[in-house]
């Protein structure tokens, strides 16, 4: 059976220059950074060269780089690492569960939170936001592209927000990097985090921009690791991972790669909006090139996944994170839609390596899943919940 | 024979089922295993007498979808968790709770099946491109040429018996179901099971209503009630013996059952029995244990399996609860949804909310509920 994926926005396979890259360093390279021999020197240099790397895909200085263990540590550890009892986070609904979970862990902890709603196309208004702010306001985390969505949040207006009234800015980039430029000076925030494996990295490793003078204290505490700001032995071929990831990210991210892809994602949109009763979420609001949420009225996602997957197509129903859960996505709730088309709802994201094929066979497959769904669905009416 | 066309198999964690899967894949068939994700068990811990953490070998607990996936995993098929909470709460919960709440004693494994397994499932199974599912319930389902019509059928193991909770499926879901374990006995399961290299070959059997973790259903009831930020009914009222002399008093109908002994909170040389819940008056009556058998039942919301319509008297056995030996009584239909039975030796307690099952020797007539 010919598989397609289209569930980018979850995980990306290795690219092969990126396990070349890695190679070395499980069995040849095997040195901890810390050791002051020869073996210790290696693998220090293979992280500081990665370091300088991702300087670059994040334009700061390589001091302000952290590497971890992905983007729930990095959430995590902007949230617990600056806010303090008593303070106030301003963070939005249509957040992943990273920060979302930790926000209200926080409040227990005597942290109050404010999560501001979107607009029905999934963009944050950044005066909702100036409004929100609070004299104790003491972080502002906004994720930078949605990974249900894909809907580009407006982060050089709320960065100018945060400059203004002196407040800390974080920023959950998991699902813009490689996707979109990053650029931490211009947007003016204060921590940025990203994951490996969502931009053909290996799983596993993460790295966190924390802008130098920033009121950061770490989380995993130890060894002098990273600066004395995230302890533990370094995860020496999933940083040198990171680090050829990043790096070719950066040169698809200038050359026309995205927009390839973007013409590939909005051929399948185009195709699936033929199908009667469907429709973009998040119309209208730039879009990660790769990301097409789609609501397919009298259809329920959770059985069209299952039937997509058995004829060969992979996508989700939302956010890989949340499977297995009774609510449906808060993303799309928190859009104002309902509960019935937010359980109709498919998120169809593409990988970079994407072909004409793919859509072709995916475009042949999903309209008659989508019709032979519909045709049982007279039956379903008496028990739709 | 296998077919293009895969079957859906309901994969609950259990011997029973994970043996379904692996004995359909070993004939050769495309099958495709779904777990119906219908409780969190984990919802009510902590409040009213429910224990902080729920115990393991329970439907939809996290354990037993662990051990359905190892499993498909083991056996190499395709495998799904489905998730149904919602409805599960809507048909099956909220009932069970307002059945008691009315002083009748629900089973709720029937409305699951009715709405969940045979209904949604199969359902969910058509709608990702199976045309049937296959369940591990003991029970023999065949279509008879003669009379047009699918037949239920008694298992060859009668301690496993499961038609009682199967009286409600409709023609066109026996059509498209499976039950391959009908002619086999539990062990015979269990070694098929190892045979076939399954770790959960020796799992013990569940027993107990799967969202109630310890059976305590009257602790279950003022949880799901506190949680729903509704507050329990006061249902307390007199207890009183047939010829009307009080008893005493109790807290509420919903934990009295018919034919209860125990928990009834009055002394009295002679053993009493719950006779009869009155919800109008909130009377609970007791009375001697010969007292509880009668010989009439009328039962509505029928379902016919292997008639179309019961025009006349008919000789059957009926099957009164779960754990009852069928006996004999004839049927006559009675209105529009309804028949009476009369026993031929009369039966005791008869609980309204249970269900009456019509047998014509291995055969289930049909059956409904008992009011």
């Amino acid at each position: 059976m010919r598989r397609v994926y289209f569930d980018a926005n979850a995980t990306t396979p290795l690219l092969k220059e990126v396990v070349e890259a890695m190679q070395p360093y499980w069995t040849e390279h095997f040195g901890n950074a810390s050791s002051i021999h020869l073996y210790g020197q290696e693998a220090r240099k293979a992280i500081e060269t990665a370091r300088a790397t991702m300087a670059e895909f994040f334009n700061c200085r390589e001091a302000e780089v952290v590497f971890n263990s992905g983007g729930t540590e990095g959430d995590n550890t902007a949230l617990f690492g600056i806010l303090r009892p008593g303070d106030h986070l301003v963070t939005s609904s249509i957040e992943h569960s990273a920060v979302l979970s930790a926000a209200r862990k926080l409040e227990a902890q005597g942290v109050t939170a404010t999560f501001v709603d979107p607009e029905p196309n999934g963009l944050m208004n950044p005066e909702t936001i100036r409004r929100a702010i609070r004299p104790n306001t003491r972080l502002i985390s906004i994720m930078h592209a949605n990974n249900e969505t894909g809907v580009i949040q407006p982060l050089a207006e709320i960065g100018r927000i945060a400059a203004e009234t002196g407040i800390c800015f974080h920023i959950d980039g998991v699902q813009a990097a490689g996707k979109i430029p990053i650029d931490v000076r211009e947007i003016g925030c204060h921590l940025y985090s990203i994951s490996a494996h969502k931009m053909h990295g290996p799983k596993g490793t993460g790295a966190l921009f924390i802008k130098s003078g920033t009121p950061f204290e770490s989380v995993i505490v130890g060894g002098s690791h990273e600066r004395r700001r995230r302890a533990g032995t370094e995860n020496v071929a999933g940083i040198v991972g990171l680090g050829r990831a990043a790096e070719i990210a950066m040169r698809t991210l200038a050359d026309d790669t995205i927009d390839q892809l973007r013409a590939h994602r909005d051929r399948l949109e185009a195709g699936l909006l033929q199908i009667a009763g469907t429709g973009v979420n998040g119309a209208g609001a730039p879009r990660t090139a790769n990301t097409a949420n789609i609501h397919f009225d009298d259809v329920e996602a959770e059985a069209l996944v299952i039937a997509l997957d058995l004829k060969g197509i992979a996508v989700s129903g939302g956010s890989a994170c949340h499977s297995g859960k009774t609510e449906p996505s808060h993303v799309l709730m928190a859009m104002g839609m309902d509960a019935i088309q937010a359980r109709a709802s498919l998120r169809f994201s593409l990988l970079k390596t994407v072909t004409a094929e793919d859509v072709d066979h995916a475009l042949s497959v999903i309209p008659e899943a989508v019709e032979q769904m519909r045709a049982l669905s007279p039956a379903a009416a008496g028990t739709r919940g | 024979m296998s077919s293009p066309v895969p079957i859906a198999v309901a994969m609950s964690g259990g011997v029973d089922s994970s043996t379904v899967a692996a004995l359909l894949r070993r004939e050769g068939e495309r099958v495709v295993g779904l777990t119906l994700q219908l409780w969190d068990q984990t919802r009510l811990a902590g409040r009213h007498g429910i224990p902080e953490q729920p115990k393991a070998g329970r439907c939809c607990s996290l354990d037993d979808v662990y051990d359905a996936r190892r499993v498909a995993e083991h056996l190499g098929i395709p495998y799904y968790v489905v998730n149904q909470q919602e409805r599960f709460e809507r048909d099956v919960v909220r009932p069970f709770v307002s059945e008691y709440l009315a002083g009748r004693t629900p089973i709720p494994c029937s409305l699951c099946n009715d709405h969940l397994k045979f209904d949604q499932l199969l359902l969910t199974a058509r709608s990702i491109g199976a045309e049937r599912i296959a369940t591990g319930h003991y029970a023999i389902n065949e279509f008879d040429p003669a009379r047009g019509r699918w037949i239920l059928k008694r298992p060859v193991d009668r301690a496993k018996d499961q038609t009682y909770f199967l009286f409600g499926l409709k023609q066109e879901q026996l059509a498209r179901t499976l039950f391959p374990l009908g002619r086999m006995t539990k062990p015979e399961v269990r070694e098929l099971a190892r045979v076939a290299g399954l770790a959960l070959a020796e799992k013990p059997d569940s027993q107990e209503i799967c969202f109630i973790p310890g059976g305590d259903y009257k602790s279950f009831i003022t949880a799901y009630l506190e949680e729903q930020g509704e507050t329990l009914p006061d249902s307390a009222g007199e207890l009183v013996t047939a010829g009307g002399e009080k008893m005493g008093r109790h807290e509420g109908i919903h934990g009295f059952t018919i034919g209860q002994r125990k928990g009834l909170g009055v002394t009295s040389p002679n053993p009493l029995y719950v006779l009869q819940i009155d919800p109008a008056t909130n009377r609970v009556t007791l009375g001697a244990d010969a007292e509880l058998a009668t010989r009439n039942l009328r039962a509505g919301r029928l379902n016919w399996i292997s008639i179309s319509e019961l025009t006349g008297p008919m000789r059957v056995q009926v099957k009164i609860r779960h754990r009852h030996e069928p006996a004999w009584a004839t049927i006559e239909p009675e209105g529009d949804d309804a028949v009476m039975a009369t026993f031929e030796e009369p039966q005791r307690a008869v609980t309204p909310g249970q269900s009456a099952v019509f047998y014509d020797g291995d055969e289930v007539v049909g059956g409904g509920w008992i009011v």
